[in-house]
Order: C-alpha cells, then sequence, then structure tokens
C-alpha cells in the first residue's frame, strides 16, 4: 500500500479500517542468495539496498527478537555530517545526502527534522578546533557556521552564560544537523525492503555459521538451518558473539550508553544542542519530550541498562548548561549495547572467510549512519568492492595500524573513548 | 554496582576507575611480534557473561582483578590485581 496525504484523508472517514500490514511475517525459506544477520537499522538499509540498487532480491534479514528493537529503537536520534577525519567526512556526508531524500525515496515519513545542530565552546583552543573542523565540513561540501558567544546568545537565550566553570564562548553550528523518528527509520527500510521481496524474519536467531574450505554456506538459527552465497554480520553490540561464529576475535567491546526522555512540554529547544564539556545533548521531540543522553557509564555491558552514577552525572551536565529544565520530570531512561572499537570508528568490510562480510563498530553515533552504511554494504556484498566512501573503514587498519581514524584525537585504543 | 576492594571492603561503584578487561595482566615479550601486539592492544573476548576487569580502587590506589556479569551487572569478587597476575 503506497501512503500519501489523500490516504490519510480517506482511512480518516473510514475509521483506519482500510490500512494493510506494512511487511508480511514470512518462514524462512532454505535457501537464499545473501542473508543478512540483525534486523537494525544497518541490517535493513543493507537489505534494502541489495535489492534497491543491485536487483538483489533473495534476501533474508535475519533478526533474533523484533524488527528495530536494538539500538536503532534506543538512540537520541541525532543526524549530522559533522565530522573532521577523511575517510568518516565522506561517508557521513553521503549519508546525510541520503537522509534528505529518504521520506521520498521509502514512501515513509521518518520526520527527518533539519533543526540544526549547535555544538559549543569553552575555550580559545575549542574555538581553534571548531573552526578547523567548520572548515573541514565545508571543504567536504557540507556547511558549517561559527558563531561567538552572542552570536550563540541570541540563538539559545536560556543558556547559562554566567556560569564560571564551563563559559561559553560560542559554537560551531551545522544547519543541516538535526534528528529523526528513529522507529520509524527501522520501519520505512523494513517495508521497503519488504516491498522489493526481501524476506524479514524476526524471532529467529542464529547460532552458527556454516563455512566449509574457507568460503560461506549459511547459517543456523532457532528456525533451522538456512544455506546462502552472502552473509553480512550486521548485529552492533553483539558482533563478538556473531563473528566468533565465524572464529573471528574482533576489535570491539560492547559497552552501554544511556539516554533519557522527559514529559512533554510546549516547544523549548528548537535546535540539537551539543555540550561536549558535560558529554550532554539534547533535542525536543515532536511529541515534546525533551530528549538527552550523556557518555557511557565506562565498563562493559550487554544489560541495555546502565547505573545511577551517569544518571546523576548527566543530569547535573544538564542543569549546568540550562538551569531551566531543572524542573521538567524524568519520564523514562533506558540503554543500548555499543560496539566501541579502539579508534572510534567503524568497520564495514570482508572476512578471511569469502562470502562474509562484516559491519560493525558504530559506537555511539551509527544511527546517522543508517542510510549510507547500508548503501556500502549492499555495495560491497554485491560487487566484492568497498564503496568509495567507506573505502577507509578496514578492519586491518588495527593490525597495520595504517588509516587509523581517531576522531576525538584520544588514542586508537579501548577505553579512551 | 558495588565492588569489594580486597583491602576496603565493599564500595560504591563511584570510588572506582574502570580500565576494561583484564588484557593487561598478560602483556606480551618484547620480541613477540605485530600479531601478538595487535592482539594485546586491539582484539578482545568481549562476553556476554562474565568477565575479570581491571578496576582501580581511587581512595586506597589499589589495582584490582573484578569478576563480573556483563548481562546482569553481578559483581563475582574480586583479588588484587598482584595476585591475579601471578
Ligand atoms: C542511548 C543511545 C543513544 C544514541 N544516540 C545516537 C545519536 O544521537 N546519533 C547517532 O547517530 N547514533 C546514536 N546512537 C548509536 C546508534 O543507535 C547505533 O550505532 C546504531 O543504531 C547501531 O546499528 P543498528 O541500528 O544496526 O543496531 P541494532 O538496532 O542494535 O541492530 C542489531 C540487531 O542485531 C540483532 N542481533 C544480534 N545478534 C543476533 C543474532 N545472533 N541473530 C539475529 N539477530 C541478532 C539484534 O537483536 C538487533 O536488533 C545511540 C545509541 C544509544 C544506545
Ligand atoms: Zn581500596
Amino acid at each position: 500500500m503506497r501512503y500519501s496525504g489523500f490516504r490519510l484523508i480517506r482511512e480518516g472517514f473510514r475509521g483506519n479500517t482500510g490500512w494493510t500490514r506494512a511487511w508480511r511475517d514470512p518462514s524462512p525459506r532454505p535457501d537464499y542468495d545473501a542473508i543478512i544477520i540483525g534486523g537494525g537499522g544497518h541490517g535493513l538499509s543493507t537489505a534494502y539496498y541489495l535489492a534497491r540498487n543491485h536487483g538483489i532480491t533473495n534476501v533474508a534479514v535475519l533478526e533474533k527478537g523484533y524488527l528495530g528493537g536494538g539500538n536503532v529503537g534506543r538512540n537520541t536520534t541525532i543526524v549530522r555530517a559533522n565530522y573532521f577525519l577523511p575517510g568518516n567526512s565522506e561517508f557521513y556526508s553521503h549519508s546525510l545526502k541520503l537522509w534528505e531524500g529518504l521520506e521520498r525515496e521509502l514512501n515513509y515519513n521518518v520526520m527527518h527534522s533539519q533543526r540544526g545542530h549547535m555544538i559549543l565552546f569553552h575555550s580559545d583552543g575549542q574555538r581553534d578546533a571548531a573552526a578547523r573542523r567548520g572548515n573541514a565540513m565545508a571543504a567536504q561540501g557540507d556547511d558549517a557556521i561559527l558563531y561567538d558567544r552572542e552570536g550563540v546568545r541570541a540563538m539559545l537565550p536560556f543558556l547559562d552564560y554566567e556560569q564560571a566553570r564551563f563559559p561559553i564562548h560560542g559554537g560551531l553550528f551545522h544547519p543541516r544537523g538535526g534528528t529523526a523518528r528513529h522507529d520509524a527509520v527501522a520501519w520505512g527500510y523494513a517495508r521497503g525492503a519488504d516491498r522489493r521481496g526481501v524476506d524479514l524474519i524476526q524471532n529467529c536467531e542464529v547460532t552458527g555459521i556454516d563455512i566449509e574450505n574457507g568460503v560461506v554456506r549459511g547459517v543456523q538459527t532457532t528456525r533451522g538451518p538456512i544455506r546462502a552465497r552472502k552473509v553480512g554480520i550486521v548485529v552492533a553490540g553483539r558482533s563478538s558473539q556473531v563473528a566468533a561464529m565465524a572464529g573471528m576475535r574482533l576489535p570491539i567491546e560492547s559497552h552501554v550508553l544511556q539516554a533519557f526522555v522527559t514529559e512533554g512540554l510546549k516547544p523549548v529547544i528548537d535546535h540539537v544542542i551539543s555540550f561536549g564539556m558535560g558529554h550532554f545533548y539534547i533535542s525536543q521531540s515532536d511529541k515534546g519530550g525533551l530528549v538527552f543522553g550523556g557518555d557511557l557509564d565506562f565498563y562493559a555491558s550487554y544489560a541495555q541498562r546502565g547505573n545511577l552514577p551517569m544518571v546523576e552525572h548527566v543530569m547535573e551536565a544538564g542543569m549546568t548548561l540550562m538551569p531551566m529544565i531543572g524542573r521538567a520530570r524524568v519520564l523514562r531512561s533506558w540503554g543500548g549495547i555499543m560496539d566501541m572499537s579502539p579508534d572510534g570508528s567503524p568497520i564495514i568490510d570482508r572476512t578471511h572467510v569469502e562470502g562474509l562480510f562484516l559491519n560493525c563498530g558504530w559506537n555511539y553515533g551509527g544511527f546517522k549512519a543508517v542510510p549510507a552504511s547500508g548503501w556500502c554494504m549492499a555495495h560491497l556484498m554485491a560487487t566484492g568492492q568497498p564503496h568509495e566512501v567507506a573505502a577507509r573503514y578496514r578492519l586491518d587498519r588495527f593490525a597495520t595500524g595504517r588509516g587509523l581514524m581517531d576522531e576525538e584525537g584520544t588514542g586508537a585504543q579501548h577505553s579512551l573513548h | 554496582m558495588r565492588v569489594t576492594c580486597p583491602y576496603c571492603g565493599e564500595r560504591d561503584r563511584r570510588e572506582f576507575t574502570i580500565q576494561g578487561d583484564d588484557t593487561s595482566l598478560r602483556r606480551p615479550g618484547r620480541d613477540a611480534g605485530a600479531e601478538a601486539w595487535h592482539a594485546h592492544v586491539h582484539l578482545r573476548d568481549n562476553p556476554a557473561g562474565r568477565l575479570r576487569e581491571m578496576w582501580y580502587h581511587d581512595p586506597c590506589g589499589a589495582w584490582i582483578v573484578v569478576e563480573r556479569d556483563t548481562v546482569t551487572h553481578a559483581v563475582h569478587g574480586s583479588v588484587p590485581a598482584r595476585e591475579a597476575a601471578r
């Protein structure tokens, strides 16, 4: 069923009785051209672009839970292209361009809202770094504006400009940055892939990967064995477990990142605001809730929930930046399993097994990457060659030390990001 | 999470700094070769289950090895890093 304004009005008059399922619920077939393990944002977009860009439609996405139940439905929804290093710049730039056409492409309202993204700086040194980053963004063809303190004040009058600890010196503004409705992105890609013939199979956990003489043959699942000529591992926080099924040990640690949402409020925060010194970022959802998050809890975790010390830290950071939110009541908090790579950048690459491909290492920034990651993963799986904007996301960069992309400049080691 | 420091007893998690899994106790020899060093610095078992980790107790300055379940966050004991390294 195609969605449109006309359809919406008609269904309104018919008591919404005419809507059909957004995708089928097929049983697994014994054999596919390609299997994608993981029905998160990246797995679904990979399946969609395999069908759309490469005409490979005999594809199954195998999801152990329900579609979008992982990180893709748990993030703070920030979409931006303000990366600095070659390798990341062109990739996230490509992703943002795909975001800009995504609703038309998918015939699905993902509520992409380019409300602008502001990163604050608090010292001369940080101003220089922000100017440099802004120039890198402009050189990549994206947009960046450096604002001084008064410029930021005109836009964000509610920040605390008097505090002495981290005085606001200005901000780097990225007008095309913003947010999107996270679940809708998963659902939009799911529906798009299904309509092109992809089987989306839920409650189907992959428990083994079948390999013969160095070539992938298929997978073992809780719903039986399934053969395939190509298999993509796209499981974010569970990458280490699934890769171990193919005898691989990955440069990944899984950590917990928490997020929070308040009760719905009238519109107060028009942009996305990042307060790096407090590891705090915030935006307001279209329903009115203030959506915000902070840093990792900094211990390995698969619990999908964090602990109170980080909750306290995030609240403190929020109050430091914008005391006006102090009386908003927090409704919920939750956590996701982050696939942390040593240099903070992702991996989209072949493996030592022919026909087996790996997509992981998204750290806390993989939501904005959903379109380009699927685009490039599909390209890699279909052609065997890396896509040009993801050519640097190689697995062997850690072994060789060549091409590390440490965006934060803290060192390409675990526990430093 | 509350963690028991072998010297100070059970303490709040905020008194500790966590380094990550206990690979630093298994540092390769000087001439172990690039592959061993790569594995040491970058590769991790990253289990969903019990994990041995390096924790530092800030007040007393002790490095300890804590065994913790990464799925439930339950702590299953700790020993001084010096002992664990033997
Ligand atoms: C609190 C929080 C805030 C974040 N904020 C942002 C942000 O503002 N901007 C941004 O860009 N990014 C953000 N991120 C990061 C982003 O959400 C992730 O990097 C991204 O969603 C990961 O890719 P995914 O969607 O494919 O992962 P997931 O949705 O986790 O998908 C992986 C899927 O694989 C499935 N799976 C695992 N093992 C198996 C198996 N054996 N068999 C079958 N299926 C399996 C899982 O069930 C899961 O559904 C945030 C993350 C969190 C947790
Ligand atoms: Zn102690």
